[in-house]
């Protein structure tokens, strides 16, 4: 039970991770620009479909991910330059809108390049297999690098965040837009910069989990609610909280999911249990994200009603 | 243009007070117009020996209905509910399930749908609105979601799977709304019916508490309202109408299925209020006629019929601010 | 908006067509498939093998055939009213889909009670093969049990212990497992539930591992099987027997690949079928649509074949519908999986096989017979159908 605990115990975290990577993009982009982004999901999704597309065009799934990232840059900018510009200063329901809109174009675009079906990329070669821990459970090393890799980003944004210039400009700019512009920033610039951002750590996130995902165009659609999710629980604008949140749900749905049911059979009988549990599961991070606002309307780490 | 980054927060703009009666007046034209277009579709159906205009016009009638009452706390209140077909389900479940144990009457139908729908609106308004904003928005996609799940789980009425209706709803003991065109005029009746009653919602003078709580709740709490209960009190008016259109799309689709249910619905009711235009009620209407119509003539050409309509949706934003009801305002000269 | 949607059909099936109202010499025919949306591959496999059926036969049953295409978009009350406008305005005389059982649910009603005749090449809920069969609708896969049924048997007669049965949380779902434990009579250790369209199963697989149990069955469709075969080889499971029905197919294996080699599945059809007509589909479908097809595109092909040969019957003749029916019920024509007839509640009495995930020479993935589970096999619910012919 023990070592059951323990292995749930790390895929929550990697989940969580996986979400945090998308989060932290989207809460910087709604903190600084309060600018809501349904299409965030697809930059996720695009990283994906690039990394598959350069992984085996190169053969070579690092050499995939060297020109897949920097692809998905120059298509996150291209999406500023020529759509997002247009609606910083507009409501947040013609944002939804638009950006509805373009979730939509994209989608079908990837299924026009693409197809409909799954598309495949090999883990490599280097980080296939499986790794004893603590001499008592084995883990996918493949998973094991996810959250290395997603550790790494969170240390490198907190250290970006609080430790350098625009760090500065981005943490003043989530509290305080006019006191930026009036230091002078060149606040277009800041914008497109936190964007391409953004988009990069979406697109990174696809890319990491192509070789452990199904890579198809669903993808991006059913990882933008749990970001969401996980924005709204953080707070908005907060990266920290971002990382807490993420974590929080990953590691809630993936041990209540394994442990809820064994619970609830102490409590009742088990054919109830098992009723209850199947009815339960799927709703478990709704019921987290209504507790926490319930308590706390803006989140873990909310700083103001958005 | 992003170099004006000025706060954006505030709600676009909703009629201002003194230009009220006006503005009423050629939208209560322009209701009369649309419905009574709406009222012609089966003599057309008939003349154009095409009665499959009227299934298919009611079906957009209903998902009108459901349109408006998002509006009326979207538009009015600032309450963007991204859980509100959960209030839909609730209705088309009230069909599915009572018939399912031999009670077809409509009237049945309808005060256990509202009853449903007003019951989980108290609960989960009183919570949802402690949140403001996005946070509302995510609350409320977190209640609808429950309610999804619940109602997957429901095995003894078909689940995920759904369930078929063996007939409509009866109305005190007759099977008039077997007949297509009365199932039409009695759904048209209700969104008119229902258009009226949010009108005189939103100006009486608990619409106008409600109107000021959007611009500014701490004012309106400065001067003696409890912006809480007005609110709360639209919220569960919102959702007894919406459930009124689900107990109306049990009876059109004759099928009643957890899909009603899912956030994709709901997202796709804010589509069709923002695009029609948020705070003018009528929005919701055409939001909803013309998204259906739409997908129906995308799809026609092809299976990429998506990308099409987010082209649409984008234009629209981008030349549109104020959504279709903005542009015909503008076309009339109305609009500022 | 009618012409339209026809002439696009017609554009799709490729097939030169009479201009609508309809004519003597003419059968219409409406698919009801998922043709977007993340399921979308499915739909079009579907979609695919009937209209290829319809371009190599030229029409069907010697009549020039009136296709229209419709998305049904996974949506059950869209699916409806898109049947119901099939049948009421254009005049369908055949419906055939859908891919989903509750899109099934949906449109049964209306494709009926409008007079036409509904061939599921997919869908084969319980309830329209048991008490609610109807003498209109046929269905040209299997009942939905079936396959998972399949999968039980094996089970049990390898002799396994114990099993975990994984399964998402939903009706079909749930119907799975009750299929596999009709025929198996070992330990279940464990019922698992995951919410549907979970990504990540390593929560699962990690119980799994501690639980070991002698074999796995999975039935976990579309993309959530890719993700779980893809992530069962990483966690290092490889030892296990994995069983499953719709998790690793055709669909699904352009995702998978080779982690999907040696795993075993329940069918009633491969691409690899011994028999020269069905080679010859495979061939003729890969060269038109550049993929190998499935069980979805067969059985859509098998359905326009059933078609076409009681038209056949008939002289052409549509107007009698029990001439019709009878034709229907008579099956006369040669299915892609050899053996093929109708049990008294219009779903197939066929044979069912165990499959495997095998490699091509081109280095292309597909399952491939491997042995006969079950031999002229019906459904379960055939007798609490009343009909009698």
């Amino acid at each position: 039970m023990f070592n059951l605990f323990l292995l749930q115990l790390l895929n929550g975290v990697q989940l969580g991770i996986l979400l945090f990577l998308v989060a932290a993009g989207l809460t910087l982009i709604f903190g600084i620009m309060d600018f809501i982004n349904i299409a965030h999901g697809v930059l996720y999704m695009v990283g994906a479909y690039l990394m598959a597309t350069f992984a085996a065009a190169t053969g070579n799934f690092w050499l995939g991910l060297l020109v897949a990232m920097p692809a998905v840059v120059v298509f996150g900018l291209a999406l500023e330059v020529f759509l997002f510009r247009r609606l910083y200063d507009r409501s947040h329901l013609d944002q939804v809108l638009a950006t509805f809109g373009l979730m939509l174009i994209v989608t079908e675009g990837v299924r026009m390049i693409w197809g409909s079906s799954p598309i495949f990329v090999p883990v490599p070669e280097l980080l296939s297999g499986s790794i004893r821990l603590l001499g008592i459970i084995n883990y996918p090393v493949y998973r094991l690098a996810i959250i290395a890799a997603g550790l790494a980003v969170a240390v490198g944004l907190y250290v970006m965040i609080n430790h350098s210039r625009i760090g500065m400009l981005l943490r003043a700019g989530a509290s305080n837009r006019p006191v930026v512009s009036a230091l002078g920033v060149n606040i277009t610039w800041l914008f497109a910069f936190v964007f391409a951002f953004g988009a990069m750590l979406a697109g990174f996130a696809g890319a990491l989990v192509a070789p452990v995902l199904s890579v198809d165009p669903g993808m991006g659609g059913s990882v933008l609610i749990l970001a969401f999710v996980v924005v709204v629980i953080g707070g908005i604008g907060s990266v920290k909280g971002a990382f807490v949140a993420a974590l929080l749900v990953g590691v809630v749905d993936t041990l209540g999911r394994t442990f809820g049911p064994i619970l609830l059979q102490m409590a009742m009988d088990p054919s109830a249990a098992s009723q209850t549990g199947r009815t339960l599961a799927p709703m478990l991070i709704y019921i987290l994200m209504a507790l926490v606002l319930a308590i706390r309307p803006s989140g873990l780490f909310g700083r103001r009603a958005a | 243009m992003s170099d004006s980054p000025a706060p954006t927060t505030a709600p676009p703009a909703s009629p201002a007070a003194p230009l009220r009666r006006p503005r009423l007046f050629s939208r209560g034209a322009a209701a009369l117009a649309i419905f009574g277009l709406m009222a012609l579709v089966p003599l057309v159906a008939h003349l154009s020996d095409d009665p499959f205009l009227t299934v298919a016009f009611t079906r957009i009638l209903v998902f009108a209905i459901a349109a408006l009452s998002l509006d009326l706390i979207l538009g009015y209140g600032a309450l963007v509910s991204f859980g509100h077909a959960a209030y839909v389900g609730f209705g088309a479940y009230a069909v599915a399930i009572l018939s399912r144990h031999g009670i077809t009457d409509i009237f049945v139908h309808l005060a256990a749908g509202i009853g449903v729908a007003v019951i989980f609106a108290v609960l989960t308004g009183a919570i949802a609105l402690r949140t403001r904003g996005v946070y509302f928005i995510m609350i409320t996609l977190a209640f609808g979601q429950m309610a999804y799940f619940f109602f997957t789980s429901l095995s003894a009425y078909g689940g995920d799977d759904g369930i078929s209706l063996r007939g409509r709803s009866t109305v005190l003991g007759t099977d008039l709304l077997a007949h297509n065109s009365v199932l039409f005029y009695v759904t048209l009746g209700a969104l008119v019916g229902l258009y009226l009653l949010a009108a005189a919602v939103v100006n009486s003078r608990f619409g106008r508490v409600l109107a000021g709580t959007r611009e500014d709740a701490l004012r309106m709490q400065a001067i003696g309202f409890r912006p809480f209960r007005y609110q709360l009190a639209a919220f569960v008016i919102a959702g007894a109408m919406a459930s009124i259109s689900g107990v109306l799309l049990a009876n059109q689709a004759e099928f009643v299925s957890p899909a009603y249910m899912s956030w994709h619905r709901s997202g796709e009711l804010i589509v069709m209020v923002i695009l029609g235009g948020i705070g003018t009620l009528l929005g919701g209407v055409v939001g909803a006629v013309v998204v259906l119509l739409l997908e129906e003539w995308l799809s026609v050409f092809t299976t990429h019929w998506r990308m099409g309509l987010g082209l649409v949706l984008i234009l629209v934003v981008l030349f549109s601010p104020k959504g279709i009801a903005g542009l015909f305002e503008r076309l009339l000269g109305r609009g500022k | 908006m009618r012409k339209a949607r026809q002439g696009i059909a017609a554009l799709a099936a490729t097939t030169i067509l009479a201009a609508s109202p309809a004519l003597a010499d003419e059968v219409k025919v409406g698919l009801v498939f998922t043709l977007s949306g993340p399921a979308a591959a499915l739909g079009e496999q579907g979609r695919n093998g009937f209209l290829l059926a319809v371009e190599q036969l030229g029409g069907l049953g010697g009549l020039e055939a009136d296709v229209s295409v419709i998305d049904d978009e996974q949506q059950p009350d869209v699916a409806a009213g898109r049947a119901r406008e099939l049948v009421e305005r254009e005049g369908a005389q055949f419906v055939v889909g859908p891919i989903f059982s509750n899109i099934l649910q949906a449109i049964f009603r209306p494709v009926i009670e409008g007079g036409a005749v509904l061939v599921s090449p997919n869908a084969g809920t319980s309830n329209y093969a048991g008490a609610e069969c109807h003498e209109n609708f046929f269905v040209t896969s299997y009942q939905n049990d079936q396959s998972h049924e399949v999968m039980g048997a094996y089970a049990e007669r390898e002799g396994f212990g114990s099993i975990f049965l994984l399964a998402p949380n939903y009706q079909a779902g749930r119907d799975s497992l009750a299929g596999v434990k009709r025929q198996f009579s070992g330990t279940v250790v464990s019922e698992t539930y995951t919410p549907l369209g979970q990504l990540d199963f390593s929560g699962e697989l990690a119980q799994i591992a501690a639980m070991q149990p002698d074999a796995v069955f999975a039935f976990m469709p579309g993309g959530m099987g890719v993700n779980l075969v893809r992530q069962w080889t990483q966690a290092g499971l490889g030892d296990t027997p994995f069983l499953s029905a719709f998790t690793v197919d055709e669909s699904t294996l352009p995702g998978q690949q080779d982690a999907a080699l040696g795993m075993l599945a329940g069918a009633n059809w491969a691409p690899d079928f011994d028999l020269d007509h069905s080679r010859a589909f495979v061939a003729a479908y890969e060269e038109r649509f550049g993929a190998i097809p499935g069980t979805y595109a067969m059985q859509a092909y098998d359905a326009a074949m059933l078609i076409d040969s009681a038209i056949r019957a008939v002289g052409g003749d549509l107007s009698d519908i029990d001439a019709l029916r009878t034709a229907m019920r008579a099956a006369d024509f040669d299915s892609l999986r050899g053996n093929f007839r109708f049990n008294s509640n219009h779903y197939p009495i066929q044979d069912f096989y165990l499959t495997g995930v095998v490699q091509r020479e081109d280095g292309k993935f597909h399952t491939s017979i491997l042995e006969r589970i079950f031999e002229d096999y019906g459904d379960f619910y055939a007798d609490a159908c009343p009909m009698e012919w």
